[in-house]
């Protein structure tokens, strides 16, 4: 299969979805002639004009409300906010609006709305470009969340949201867009709400998304070398979350271990730990773990960073010490 | 206006300060040596600079992500900005913040800004602090063309109109945020118009002039400190490098060559120096000395951030809340 990067295969989806259907138009920040601020709509606007391409004022607000209100009355846009934390200035429009329309409206509203979101943390950006806030929409009944981790899931998902009836966050770590990854010429899709067995193991599974996926099937390379098995499982969606994969790898290893790059407390790990103990409390020989980023703001320091968010040694130290 | 001077030559030094500095900076950032994301100031230095010789060391200023100008204008210390740009412990935010987040509340500034237009409402409660403490201090919102297009601005702008706050909203047009230029974002030329539906005077100046953004702001104060409400100032200026350090060559897309050119010409210190020497109040001899003051103050501030240490790991479980000291 030939090689692309996760850039390349994002804007390869959202094309093809827009030559076939000329009701889906995108808009954001900087997203026409510019590329966007990653190059995530790189050559879009070339092939689709102004008309389908709309570079926006600085309206976060106004992009999210634009968006919803085109869905709901016979568009399907897609709409990209630059970093998830200026997500915060359209919290009414997504929290409010979006999740909840369909169904305060007794069903009678469709929103097929995909909202785009580069987010993450490690890029020396501090506080305010560098966050997780993902649990936050996981907390908010009404949004799909899909997290792709590599070229082809995000090719396959995105094209899955664009078809949706309902609002989906894509939520695309910016440290993944250089990545390469075999990814097919063409149609085809990933179900959302599917989680991916990247790596068979026996010993302790691991559960992780996005960027730590990395990490975490790096870690599991060096554990194989030192005789330990890792199951490492790619959520991909974390809303709806795919407990059935999850639930089945600890009653094989039973042993579970989440790994985020958002802060630990009241995170993907709590929510996913909490319903491997409701499903699975008797396969469990040891507590379940969460393996997060510190309770604290990103800083910006390298040395302060990298304390704070987990390190390949700090998930291997961990992990052995489930074993 | 007959000014002082020493405070046109001190203006002018400053002006140079925040310019040597930022080149400095994208040295530094080019060659590998600091981490994370830099906006630089160069080309808009005369908008800060204008702005802040209004200001007592009391009054507030609130910052940008293209900040460094501001701070410097302000009074902030070389040395502790560039120790903050290096990640180190002897930084403003002992390397929690960067670039972005440098604050020094006991000069009145109240942090550069990650978000943009936040520091508008910020300022606003600043300003309304200042007038229910009894105090005549004045606060400073320092914001974008971009900016003035998110809701934060009309609702902070508002609120210190109808509560008739001292505060001067101070729009640095450069004409683009990052590649959307401005007349993509707004339907009307000048964003002082705006100043119309608040009720408060707003004003378009020149902002590559130092001392006609002086004199306007200086107006501007001196009604905020009499309680008359806020100002919204409009300074046209231009910024002559890429929206971030290491954009390269991504800027064509959006600006011409020409254009870039063009603008550059219009150099706001190049400017304020022929008038100066004009006036005979800038000699050569003394441009060299301001030169050769500026390099070493940059050269120790450089050297200070070198030596210093950088923060240990665990430092970075600390500050989260304020304690008590027992
Ligand atoms: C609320 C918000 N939206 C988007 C961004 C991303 N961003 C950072 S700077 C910038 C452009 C700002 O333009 P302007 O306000 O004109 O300031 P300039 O960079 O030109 O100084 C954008 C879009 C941000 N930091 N905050
Ligand atoms: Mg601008």
């Amino acid at each position: 299969m030939r090689e692309i990067t996760y850039a390349e295969a994002a804007i390869e989806a959202i094309g093809e979805e827009m030559e076939k259907d000329d009701k889906i138009f995108y808009m954001g920040e900087d997203v026409g002639r510019f590329g966007g601020s990653y190059g995530t709509t790189k050559g879009l606007w070339e092939r689709f004009g102004d008309d389908r391409v709309k570079d926006t004022p600085m309206s976060e607000a106004a992009i999210v409300g634009y968006g919803l209100g085109a869905a709901i009355t016979g568009m399907r846009p897609v709409v990209e906010i630059m970093f998830v934390d200026l997500l915060c200035l359209a919290m009414d429009q997504i929290v409010n609006q979006v999740a909840k329309i369909h169904y305060m409206f007794g069903g009678k509203a469709k929103v097929p709305l995909v909202i785009r979101v580069p987010f993450g943390g490690l890029r020396r950006a501090a506080g305010q470009h560098s966050q997780h806030l993902e649990a936050w929409f996981l907390h908010t009944p009404g949004l799909k969340i899909v997290v792709p981790s590599d070229p082809y899931h995000v090719k396959g998902l995105l094209k899955t949201a664009i078809r949706e009836n309902n609002p989906v966050m894509c939520l695309e770590h910016i440290l993944l867009y250089q990545i390469r990854g075999g990814v097919p010429e063409g149609d085809y899709t990933l179900p959302i709400g599917k989680a991916q067995i990247k790596r068979e193991g026996k010993d302790v599974t691991v559960v992780s998304y996005s960027l730590m996926l990395h990490r975490c099937l790096s870690v599991a390379e060096k554990l194989h070398k030192q005789g330990i098995e890792v199951e490492v499982i790619d959520l991909g969606s974390l809303h709806p979350l795919d407990m059935e994969t999850v639930v089945a790898s600890v009653k094989k290893t039973n042993r579970v271990a989440i790994v985020h790059q958002a802060c630990l407390t009241g995170g993907v790990g709590a929510e996913v730990g909490i319903r491997i103990t409701e499903a699975a409390f008797d396969y469990l020989d040891a507590p379940v773990k969460r393996i997060a980023a510190r309770d604290v703001p990103v800083p910006f320091s390298p040395v302060l960073e990298d304390f704070v968010v987990p390190t390949e040694e700090r998930i291997e130290g961990e992990i052995k010490g489930m074993l | 206006m007959k000014l002082d001077k020493q405070l046109l030559l001190d203006m002018y030094g400053r002006m140079l300060r925040i310019r040597k500095f930022e080149l400095k900076v994208e040295e530094l950032h080019l060659r590998g040596i600091l981490p994370g994301l830099k906006h630089l100031y160069i080309g808009e230095e005369a908008v800060a600079v204008g702005v802040t010789f209004n200001l007592r060391e009391d009054d507030y200023i609130g910052s940008t992500h293209r900040g460094h100008g501001h701070l410097i204008a302000k009074g902030g210390d070389v040395k502790i900005i560039m120790a903050e740009l290096y990640g180190k412990k002897t930084g403003y935010c002992k390397g929690k913040g960067g670039s972005m987040h440098i604050a020094d509340i006991n000069i009145g500034i109240l942090g550069a800004n990650g978000i943009v237009a936040a520091n508008i409402p910020i300022v606003g409660g600043a300003a309304l602090s200042a007038k229910l403490r009894g105090t005549d201090q004045v606060a400073v919102s320092f914001f974008g063309d971009g900016g003035a297009n998110e809701g934060m601005f009309h609702e902070g702008v508002n609120l210190a109109s109808v509560w008739k706050l001292p505060a001067i909203f101070i729009c640095e047009n450069n004409q683009y945020a990052i590649s959307t230029s401005q007349s993509k974002a707004t339907a009307i030329p000048n964003i002082a118009d705006r100043a119309k539906s608040y009720g408060i005077p707003g004003f378009t100046v020149d902002g590559m002039d130092v001392l006609a953004v002086y004199e306007i702001t200086g107006e501007a104060v001196a009604r905020a400190r009499e309680g008359k409400g806020p100002t919204l100032v409009e300074c046209k200026t231009y910024r002559f490098k890429g929206h971030y350090v290491g954009e390269g060559s991504r800027e064509l897309s959006y600006r011409s060559r020409e254009e870039l050119k063009k603008c550059q010409e219009k150099c706001p210190i190049q400017k304020f120096k022929w008038t100066l020497t004009k006036e005979g109040i800038l000699t050569e001899g003394l441009a060299e000395k301001i030169n050769r003051q500026i390099d070493k103050e940059l050269e120790e501030a450089i050297k200070f951030a070198e030596e210093s240490p950088y923060p240990s790991p665990e430092d970075a479980l600390e500050d989260l809340f304020f304690e008590e000291e027992t």
